[in-house]
């Protein structure tokens, strides 16, 4: 049993891994139950690229700065969240169309910039992260996004759930649906800005997408998804750096690995529309 | 829930002309809903029914001309085709969003407010179903919900968009009880349908729309053979590709 816990009190860079880990699994999962209900689920991922040629961009001005290459990388969440919508909305496109050419022109801008100066060391880095090297400066802006995001989402809730499940009435009685739209994306890019330096930009998005994904097997109603969310991204962080630590897997990859297997168990053995409780009830039924 | 409206201002439409997705889909339409009145529009796929609904409940902005008297007064039930049935939320939170106007996006909602949305559940039919999910309900008693919704948002003037399409017949008639009660109680109902003889049978007036408003008027004068065969041709002769208003 030691070995689910002594790694945590031997080594530092551990628990560090572990409260940023933690900081990321209580507030992007919520997000993601909300992307998730949306039908926005790879919208997440096109968000995650398109902070990349920001992140490059700070890269290329300071080296491996992190302010400069958050602040490169919020403003090209925001720009990417912003102007698919508006990009599709004045030329009449789909929308996901339009995600789907910013998410190939930002990966390749972003791939190429680094490649300008940086070498393959780097370029791993920010595609995959290092969760096992986070530093103050990126634990503080893990822990800075969650403090702002819980209270955020508290305050957004009521009109975030009647955009999702009703945005023309939402439209109808004034509630600005739009506007917290806008809010709710600017929340993700954060998110997954803060998840960068962790898992880098294409493997952020998994602990975000993921839980959420696994939760609508375990709860019937929108708060009941974001804690079951919560919760299986906090045994996904703590079981995935477990597994790389034990079994000499990168932290990264380990971590979203653990969720993916979270997904899958819930896709099986979830009680809200799992395949054991499909069985279950079509036996039920036929009997 | 159940107050009583003598005097909801009329709704006047004054060459109104609506585009929805860069095509013209209500034509320099002129008239008017007058206070407490009971209206169908009618008309052929494609008409601007829902448009025009949709543009009195302020969610499209008219290209030209103006819808007088709607703002504000106006409570929308959408297509359900237009919402996701399959959403986990409780049927008594989805019909607390009726208290919008009051609660708004930070004020808690009281017991009060709780008690009000059970009572209108229990006027739809609903008692007992406080806490099942909606994505739980049959077609039937979604819009059952959606109907408890309006009864909350106590709005004097209604708008029903198809509200009674893919029900079964018992939900249908109980649903029709409800929006005859809206009537007699003096608001403005307006509803997009589709059964012609239902129109006939249940309301009194008739828009009868194919992007041009073809009779507005006493259902009986506005429903008549020439008038349909009229509509039809409309219908048959639209150009989809046509950019904007051409008149």
């Amino acid at each position: 049993m030691s070995a689910l816990w002594a790694p945590f009190l031997e080594f530092g860079f551990l628990r560090r891994a572990l409260v940023g880990c933690l900081a990321l699994s209580v507030a992007a999962p919520p997000l993601g139950v909300f992307l998730m209900l949306r039908r926005m689920s790879l919208t997440a991922d096109v968000l995650a690229h398109g902070i990349l040629p920001g992140v490059a961009a700070g890269f290329l001005l300071a080296g491996l700065s992190l302010p400069a290459m958050a602040l490169g990388g919020l403003a090209a969440g925001l720009l990417v969240a912003v102007g698919a919508g508006a990009l599709s909305r004045a030329t009449g496109g789909r929308e996901d169309a339009s995600l789907a050419a910013l998410y190939l022109v930002a990966l390749a801008a972003g791939v190429a910039m680094v490649s300008m100066r940086g070498g393959a060391v780097e370029l791993t880095n920010l595609l995959f992260g290092s969760v096992l090297g986070v530093d103050d400066g990126a634990l503080l802006l893990m822990a800075g996004a969650a403090s702002l995001t819980l209270p955020a989402l508290a305050l957004a809730w009521r009109p975030l759930v009647l955009e999702c499940f009703d945005p023309g009435f939402a439209a109808a009685v004034g509630a600005r649906g739009a506007a917290w739209h806008l809010g709710f994306l600017g929340l993700v890019v954060l998110n997954l800005l803060a998840a960068f330096q962790a898992l880098g930009t294409l493997m952020a998005v998994g602990l975000m997408m993921l839980p959420a994904i696994a939760a609508r097997h375990w709860a019937r109603q929108v708060g009941g998804m974001a804690y079951a969310a919560v919760a299986i991204a906090v045994l996904a962080s703590t079981g995935g750096l477990l597994l790389s630590f034990h079994a000499d897997v990168p932290a990264g990859p380990a971590v979203v690995l653990c969720a993916g297997l979270g997904w899958a168990v819930s896709v099986v053995a979830g009680p809200v529309d799992g395949l054991l409780a499909r069985l279950l009830r079509r036996r039920h039924l036929a009997g | 829930m159940t107050g009583t409206f003598p005097n909801p201002a009329a709704i006047r439409l004054a060459d109104l002309t609506v585009s929805h997705q860069r095509r013209a889909a209500v034509h320099h339409v002129s008239g008017c809903f007058a206070p407490g009145s009971l209206t169908a529009i009618v008309g052929p796929n494609g008409a601007g029914k829902t448009t025009l609904l949709r543009a009195l409940a302020g969610l499209h902005r008219p290209d030209a001309g103006r819808i007088e008297g709607a703002a504000g007064q106006v409570a929308l039930l959408p297509q359900q085709a237009m919402l996701d049935r399959g959403f986990p939320l409780s049927c008594l939170d989805a019909v607390l969003f009726g208290l919008w106007a009051e609660s708004g996006a930070f004020r808690a909602i009281g017991r009060a407010g709780q008690r009000r949305a059970a009572e209108a559940l229990v006027a739809v039919g609903l008692q007992g179903f406080e806490r099942r999910p909606v994505g739980s309900l049959s077609a039937g008693q979604f819009q059952r919900v959606m109907f408890a919704r309006l009864l909350l948002q106590d709005a004097p003037v209604i708008l029903l968009d198809e509200p009674f399409n893919a029900l079964d017949a018992r939900t249908a008639a109980e649903l029709l009880g409800v929006v005859r009660r809206w009537h007699g109680e003096g608001r403005t109902v307006v509803a997009v349908l589709h059964d012609l003889e239902l129109v006939r049978r249940e309301f009194p007036e008739t828009l009868l729309l194919a992007r041009d408003c073809l009779g507005w008027g006493p259902t009986g004068e506005v429903l008549t053979a020439a008038n349909r065969l009229r509509a039809r041709m409309m219908a048959e002769a639209w150009d989809d590709q046509a950019e904007a208003c051409a008149a």
